[in-house]
Order: C-alpha cells, then structure tokens, then sequence
C-alpha cells in the first residue's frame, strides 16, 4: 500500500522507456503511452481515497536511504496541500496524450515519452520530503520539457528552449546553494520536515527566503520574472503549454508552500508586503497586457501569469481562505488553462493560425467546439458555477479580511479577467464568418470531444461543488498557518 | 656497502613492473608483426591492461605500504585511482580503434606509448616522493607528446605537439624548481619527511611558501587549469581525437593524484597558503572555461574549455579542506574532489568517444555542425550525448549532478559561499553550450546523413558509458562512498 507513491512516478517514467522502444511504429507509441498514463492515473486514485482528512501530517509516507553518504533518503509522502496535485498531473497526462493523438506525426514515440517521463518527474516533485530529492526531480523536470518545446515547437521554439531552460535552472542553482545551506545547519540532514522545525535567525532567514524565492518566482511565474513564459507557450506544441500552464506553473506555488513559508515563516511575514505588491502588480498589469495580445495563446499565457499572481497572494495573506483559495485556484487553473490551450491547439490544427484577427464567427462552423470554448472563457474569467470562481472568490474573502484595499485591487481581476476573455471569444467565436478558412472549418470529432468534456466535466463539478477538493486540504492548511504563525527566532 | 643492502619489497609495485615488462615485450613482438596483423599488438595491449587490473584487484588490502625507500606508496587511494585508471585506457583503446584504423595510425609505437603513459601515470599515483613524482610525469609527457605527434604529416598535430612540449617542458621545470625549494627547506624530498619537518616546525616556511608557488604552478598546468591553460585548447583540437581522448581523461586522474601526494600529503601544514592559490585558480578557470567555450564552433575545443571549467571545480573542492586550524573538513573535501575527477573522467570518454563514433573514413567529425540531427540519424546515440552533455552542465539525475553537488556542498562547508554563488551562476553559463549540443542534435535537421559506422564492441561500450553516467546518477552513493573509503583509509 505504501508504495503507491513510488508507482505513481515510476511508471510513468519506466514506462516511457517501453514507449521508446516502439521506434517508428506510432500506432503502437500512440497506445503504449495511453496504457501507461492511464496505468499512471490509476494508481494515484487510491492516494485520494484513502487518504485521511483528519491528518494534517505525511501520508503514504515512503522513507528508506538513497545516499548515505550524505545522508540524502528517498523519502515520499503527501498531504493535502500536495495530493491533488498529483491526481491532477496524472489526468493530465492522459488528456494530453489524447490530444495528441493524430496532431503529432513526427517522433510520436519519442513524444509521448517525454510526456510521460515529465508526468513521473513532476509526481517525485509533489511527493518529495527530502530536500535533495525533490531538487533533482524539480531540476530533471526541464530537460523533457527542453526537448518538447525544441522538437516539437513553432518557429522559434529554439529560442524559447534556451530561455525556458536557462531561465529556470537560474532560479534552481540558487536554491541549491540554500538548500546545501540548511543542509549544514540542521546538523546534516535534508528532511524537509525537519528542516520546519530548525529554528533560524532572521537576517539568513530572509536570505533563504530570497534565494527561494528566485527559483520560485520563475517557474510561478512572477513579475518581473515572467517574460519566458509568453514565449514557451507561444512556441511550444499544444502539449507542451497544457503541461506547463496545468502543472508546471504549479511547482512554483507550491515550493512557497514547501519551502519558503515554513522554512522561513519570520521571513515570510516580514516579506509579505512585498510579496503582495508583485501578485497585484501580476493580477493588474498583465492582465492588462494580456488585453491587447492579438496571439491567442500569448493572450492566455498572460492570463496565466494573472491567475498565478492571486495564488501567491493568497499565500502571502496568511489566513485560511487566502490559503486554500490559492490552492483551488491553482487545481482549477490547472482544469481551465489545460483546457483553453486545447480550444487554441484545435483551431490552429485547422487553421494553422492562432492570431485572433484570422478568426471570427467559428460558432456558425464549429457548434459543438464553440459551447466548450464559450464554457472555458467563461470559467477563466471567473463565473460562479465553475471552478474558477470558487478559488478566486475565496482568495477576495481573505483578501479583503487582510485589508480592504489589497481586496479590492485583487478584484479588479474579475473585470479584467471577464475582459480579456470574452473580448477574445467574441471576436474569435462570435460575429460573421469571417474569411473563407473559417468557412471551411469542421467541427471537433469524437477525441476532441472527449477531451474537452472530461475537462468541461471537472470545471464544472469544481465549481458546484468544491467541497471534496477543499476537504482534503482543511486540516494541512490549518497546521501549515499555525506553524507559520509561530515565530522560529 | 653490498652487504647492508637489502633489497626492495617489489610486491607493492607489481603492477608498474608487470606493465613495464609487457610494454617490452609488446615492443618486441611488434616488431615482427604486419600492419594486417596488427590486431596482435592490441590484443596484447589489452591482456597487459587487464592483468594489470587483476593485480591491482587482487593485492587491495587496504594497508598502506612503503617501498623503494619511501618512494613507492601503496595504500586504497592509488589502488582505486589505478583502477580507474585502467579501465579508462582500456575504454579510449577500445573507442580509438576503428578511428586509427581507418587512417593506418594504429602503428605498434601507439600501443607501447599508451602503455608507457599509462605506467607513468601509475608511477605518479604511486608516487610517495617528489623526484617519483617527477618520474612519472615525465613518463607520462614525453609519450603524451610523442603521441600528439603520431600522425607526423598533419601540421596541426606537429604543431599542437610542439606547444605541448616547450609548455610541457616549462611546466616541468617550474615544478622541479619548486621540489629543489623543498628540499632546500626540509632537507628531504620523501613526502612523509616533509610533512613531518613542517610539522616539527623545524623548515623555514618563506623558502618554502616561495618554492609551493612553482609547485602549484606545476600541477595547474598539468591539469589545465587558469592561467596555466593555454596549451589545452590547442592540444585537444590539434592532437588527432583518440589522442586528445587519452588526454582528456586518465592524466586527470594522476595529476589529481600528485596534487593530493603534494599538497595534502606532504605541504598539508601549508594548507591556508596554497588553498589561497587553488582558489584563484578554481575562480578563474571556472569563469574563462564557461565564457570560452561558448565562443568555440569546434566540438573538441569546446570540450577543451569545458574540461578547464571542470577542472576549476574541482579545485573547488581541493581549496575547502581547511578552515583555520580545523581540519575535519579535509575528508569531504578531498572525496569530493576525487568524486568530481572520476566523474569527469567518465563524463569525458563518453563525450569523446561520440565524436570518435561519428568520425570515419576520411571524415573528421570535429565540428559542432556535425552533431546536427543525431536524433534522425540515431535515436540511442543521441540519447547518450544527451545524457553526457547535461551531466556535463550538472543537471539531475546523472552523475556529472552528484558531483557538482558534492564539491559545492564541501565548499558551502568550508565556508565559501560567495565563491560556490559565483561557480554557480558560471555554471548556469556553461549550461548554453551543452544545451547547444543538444539543441544540434534534437532540434536541428541532419546536414550529413551517412549511416553511422562502427564496431559492434564500440557501440557497446559506449552505450555502456552513457548507461554508467545515468545510473551512477540515479545510485551515487557507491561511487561516493568508495572515494570517501579510500581517501579515509589512506589520509
């Protein structure tokens, strides 16, 4: 039972070198690599139903040495801030294998293999308790997503490689050096959860914050350290942005879960102020950079960076809304950016296009794509019912509890979120057809279908009822806040 | 006199004699031998490197024994450098072959002077004496050289061999120069008798501070390291590539070798003077070998700037062994060191061997360009300069990671975070160019589509090779652990 875990990466991992082997064959890579996510998923979906709500501590905890000589364990284990990330990377994982389906012809094994080895790595990261170990896999989660933007990629997707990759181990060398850091100072061990018992002075706390905080900041991504990210998804294939917008954001947020707020809670607090002004800076102005965007995936790229920027400010609000809003948010985010990148993947597989002036009137070709596309836009920009809005309501709540006016500018989101979006979905959906390509557009087939209503089914199911995803997360939130209240001076 | 003579315990040094004697005997043989029958030569090669690892193997007892006076030391730390050492002859003669081969460079003089080398090498691991040292370094270059040369009639060759013998021979004498200061001061050469002369506080410590600047001269230049480099990036384009392999991997491991014979064995108590040294070194190799190498469109001068960068890490770790007067950081730090030259070692034979794989018939595989659209052409191959290259900048999980991880951790110990921050961020510079190979190799359309061709035990061992830098990456601590063994059984 323990080592569900482990099952959780490994096959994916391993079962990505099967995929390989199938060589040119692309039925074959194509099916491999559908058993294996689904195989992968599968043995996530005990983690959530045994798993024991009351317990704000590890579990299905996996502890055993992997390097002695410095004392580096292979240790697993989640609880409910970490858990449904794994479920969430593991599901999509196999939309994204569906959506790739026939749109990729070149290298699929090769393809879906790296997906898969990035499903696998990206589970060691949500489950990794020792220091090292989750480095690593946070580390080796760049090299596939290196290859899939590089391959696989638009016109300069070489360039967006190298920005992606160098721009992020950026941040990771120099959490290295905190991590080597605190190595010596907690007496020669990277338990994490030791380490949130080590008690630190401010002054390096803060300097720990910091160097957190770069590797973080980019991969969430923050201002002003977010100009990678327009470009990774503008160049990368629809796979590559659903991966990245759905999981990889993700790792940043939750390493200031991990990490930062109870490693350095002194520093936290006493950042904060900080912290918040670059969310609203994130929340305000790309979401009015976002705005004037004429690519559709810059446009929710943009948005992204938006709705990223009010999941760290829900962290740094400190109170249990702020907190478990954010981590909605960042799930359902997950749902909905996954989403709108395939809406976009789907009409440019027809259109070869993803500027917005080429479309227009697409409802009157493509019905059934248009109902989703007009439910996506709409969760994205937050309307109750859906799962957006339940994050971004319960982060205003907390917001406003914290100050009035930090509250009241992180809603402004709601009305530039509501813009941006449906701006682009009236001139892409609504309205005459516009040119002779949009005339002759065929609406989705039975695998777009599946794909997009599975994600219409979560979106929609997180936003009537949240109450099994914040169930989970009460009793991990509530004991990561009062640790964090705690001073470690 | 012939009456207290008693003569010296061989057994310690039976390895070095059984090469040596094999070296003669495959000299001989060649000499009767045709070029078709010149398969003899390499298989006798390979008999003496292996015999010799079965020496070394079966006499590891973990003692540390004197002999020859004092100049001949066999304790863990040479046997595993040795072995290592071994397999890594063995692994170049084996990528080298097809390459020579094809252009009728596989003369018996190859297969003696690479077996002179190796003994060289050997002398100097084993080395518990300066002028032993200096012994086999000389054994060691002088073949090095001759080799680099082995193809007489390319100029590029000549030339890189003639740059290696006058800086050779100018390093040379800067080391020997500084043994001639040590033995001024302590009266003694035997390593043993200087640390214990240091110790008794019984040497004058101006002479010998004076003499320990050529002595670390010596060694940076021996094992390329800022701003005694010059002849590297030369050496390794111009020496024909199974050479610049030979180069570019075992001699990292004898000079590592001498420099803990010299440095820690022997001018320990000078600790904070020549770490002060290493430290400069470590800095600006680490800078110029990442900014360097950026700039090159030749693959083996890449690897050349590369390996100066390594080297400067190295370094790193070789400078945290001290703090002060504490010295209970000397253990990790010299694992670590020895960790990261193995590593390198490895590392490095992979990297050369691909361009050996890619090279035929009249055809130089020496330029970046080369290693366009290997993914196409072969998917597996590809996947091993993949794994190479990223161990290469230090990315998880493969052992290059491990081992920057090792030395940056002794650093951070010893207290050096401002020099571990700055070999980072380097290292985040050197990241382009590795990322460039693979940019080459994965995003790029193939400009040269021949088939790739090579000898069944070729694709083997290389496949092996990217297969060890994984694993060792994935399972570490043996390789760790074992450096930690050694080095603690023989300080």
């Amino acid at each position: 039972m323990s080592s569900l875990l482990s099952l959780a990466i490994w096959i994916p991992i391993l079962g990505a070198l099967v995929v390989f082997s199938a060589g040119n064959d692309k039925k074959l890579a194509r099916w491999a690599a559908l058993a294996v996510a689904i195989a992968g998923f599968l043995v996530t979906l005990p983690l959530y139903f045994n798993f024991d709500v009351t317990q704000a501590g590890m579990q299905f905890v996996e502890q055993r040495p992997w390097i002695p000589r410095f004392n580096i364990e292979y240790f697993l284990g989640v609880d409910g801030i970490s858990m449904l990330f794994i479920l969430l990377n593991s599901f999509i994982t196999i939309i994204v294998i569906i959506a790739a389906w026939e749109v990729i012809q070149d290298k699929v094994a090769q393809y879906m293999g790296a997906f898969l080895i990035m499903s696998g790595l990206m589970n060691g990261i949500f489950s990794s308790l020792d220091a090292v170990l989750f480095y690593v896999f946070f580390e080796a989660s760049l090299i596939p997503m290196y290859i899939i933007i590089g391959i696989w990629g638009g016109p300069s997707r070489v360039y967006a490689a190298f920005k992606f990759f160098l721009y992020t181990l950026l941040g990771s060398l120099l959490m290295l050096i905190a991590l080597i850091w605190l190595f010596l100072q907690s007496g020669g061990s990277f338990n994490l959860l030791e380490w949130h018992q080590l008690r630190i002075d401010l002054a390096p706390q803060i300097l720990l914050f910091l160097a957190f905080l770069v590797a973080f900041a980019v991969k969430v991504p923050m201002w002003p350290v977010h100009t990678w990210l327009p470009d990774a998804h503008v160049e990368a294939p629809t796979g590559g942005s659903v991966v990245l917008a759905a999981i990889m954001l993700k790792l940043g947020a939750y390493g200031f879960l991990r990490f930062s707020l109870p490693i350095a809670p002194d520093a936290s607090q006493y950042l904060a102020p900080m912290m918040i002004t670059l969310s609203l800076i994130a929340v305000i102005y790309i979401g009015f950079v976002a705005l004037v965007q004429a690519d559709m995936k810059k446009l929710i790229a943009y948005s992204s960076i938006s709705h990223m920027g009010f999941v760290t400010l829900g962290f740094f609000i400190f109170n249990p809304l702020g907190v478990e809003g954010a981590l909605v948010q960042m799930i359902s985010h997950g749902f909905i950016s996954a989403a709108m990148f395939l809406c976009v993947g789907v009409m440019y597989d027809r259109m070869h296009s993803r500027q917005i002036a080429d479309y227009g009137g697409v409802v009157n070709t493509m019905p059934k794509f248009a109902g989703f596309m007009v439910l996506f836009a709409m969760a994205n920009a937050g309307l109750p019912a859906t799962s957006g809005f339940v994050g971004e309501f319960m982060v205003i709540l907390g917001a406003v509890k914290y100050n009035f006016w930090i509250g009241f500018l992180a809603a402004t989101t709601l009305i530039l979120g509501a813009a941006y979006t449906l701006w682009m979905v009236k001139r892409v959906i609504f309205g005459a057809v516009a040119n002779s390509h949009v005339a002759e557009l065929t609406d989705i087939n039975s695998r777009e279908f599946l794909f997009l209503a599975l994600l219409a089914f979560c979106v929609l199911a997180m936003g009537l009822y949240p109450y099994p995803f914040t169930d989970v997360m009460h009793a991990s939130v509530d004991n990561l806040l009062k640790h964090v209240a705690v001073s470690k001076l | 006199m012939l009456k207290n003579f008693v003569p010296p315990d061989l057994f310690p040094a039976m390895p070095e004699i059984f090469l040596v004697l094999m070296a003669c005997v495959i000299l001989l043989v060649d000499a009767f031998l045709g070029r078709t029958q010149r398969w003899i030569t390499a298989a006798l090669t390979m008999v003496a490197l292996v015999g010799c690892a079965l020496i070394t193997y079966q006499t590891m007892d973990g003692q540390v024994v004197l002999t020859f006076s004092n100049m001949f030391v066999d304790d863990l730390l040479a046997d595993l450098l040795k072995l290592m050492l071994y397999l890594s002859v063995i692994v170049a003669l084996i990528y080298s072959r097809d390459y020579l081969v094809a252009r009728q460079l596989d003369k018996g003089e190859y297969y003696v002077l690479v077996l002179f080398a190796t003994v060289g090498m050997m002398v100097m691991i084993s080395a518990s004496h300066f002028l032993t040292i200096y012994l086999g370094l000389e054994l060691l270059s002088l073949s090095l050289y001759a080799l680099v040369a082995i193809d007489r009639d390319s100029p590029r060759a000549t030339e890189a061999a003639m740059k290696y013998f006058v800086l050779g021979a100018l390093a040379s004498g800067l080391l020997l120069y500084g043994m001639s200061m040590v033995y001024g001061a302590t009266g003694t050469l035997e390593i043993g008798g200087v640390a214990q002369a240091l110790h008794l506080g019984v040497a004058n410590k101006t002479v010998l501070v004076f003499g320990l600047v050529f002595i670390v001269s010596g060694i940076a230049f021996k094992l390329g390291a800022v701003p005694f480099h010059m002849w590297v990036p030369d050496v390794y384009q111009g020496a024909p590539t199974p050479i610049t392999l030979l180069i570019a991997s075992a001699p990292k491991l004898a000079a590592f070798a001498i420099a803990m014979r010299m440095l820690v064995y022997g001018l320990f108590e000078l600790a904070e003077h020549w770490q002060t040294m290493l430290m400069i070194l470590a800095v600006l190799s680490i800078a110029l070998g990442n900014l360097a190498a950026i700039a090159q469109t030749n693959i083996k001068r890449m690897l050349a700037y590369s390996t100066i960068s390594h080297m400067g890490f190295m370094l790193l770790a070789l400078m945290s062994g001290v703090v002060g007067e504490d010295k209970h950081f000397a253990l990790n730090a010299y694992s670590s060191a020895m960790y990261y030259i193995v590593a390198y070692v490895i590392m490095s034979l992979g990297a050369f061997g691909m361009i050996l794989l890619l090279s035929r018939a009249g055809y130089e595989a020496e330029h970046l360009d080369d290693f366009k659209g290997l993914n196409q052409r072969s998917p597996w191959f590809a996947a091993v300069m993949l794994a190479i290259m990223f161990s290469m900048a230090g990315v998880p999980f493969f052992v290059g990671f491990f081992a920057k991880f090792s030395v940056l951790l002794a650093a951070i110990d010893a207290g050096h975070i401002a020099v571990a921050v700055f070999a980072v961020m380097f290292s985040l510079i050197g990241a382009f160019y590795y990322l460039r190979v693979v940019k080459l190799m994965y995003f790029d359309a193939p400009v040269d589509n021949a088939p790739i061709q090579a000898s069944l035990d070729m694709r083997f061992l290389l496949s092996l090779n990217g297969a060890a830098v994984a694993l060792l990456g994935i399972f570490p601590d043996t390789l760790i652990s074992l450096c930690t063994f050694a080095l603690m059984r023989s300080l």
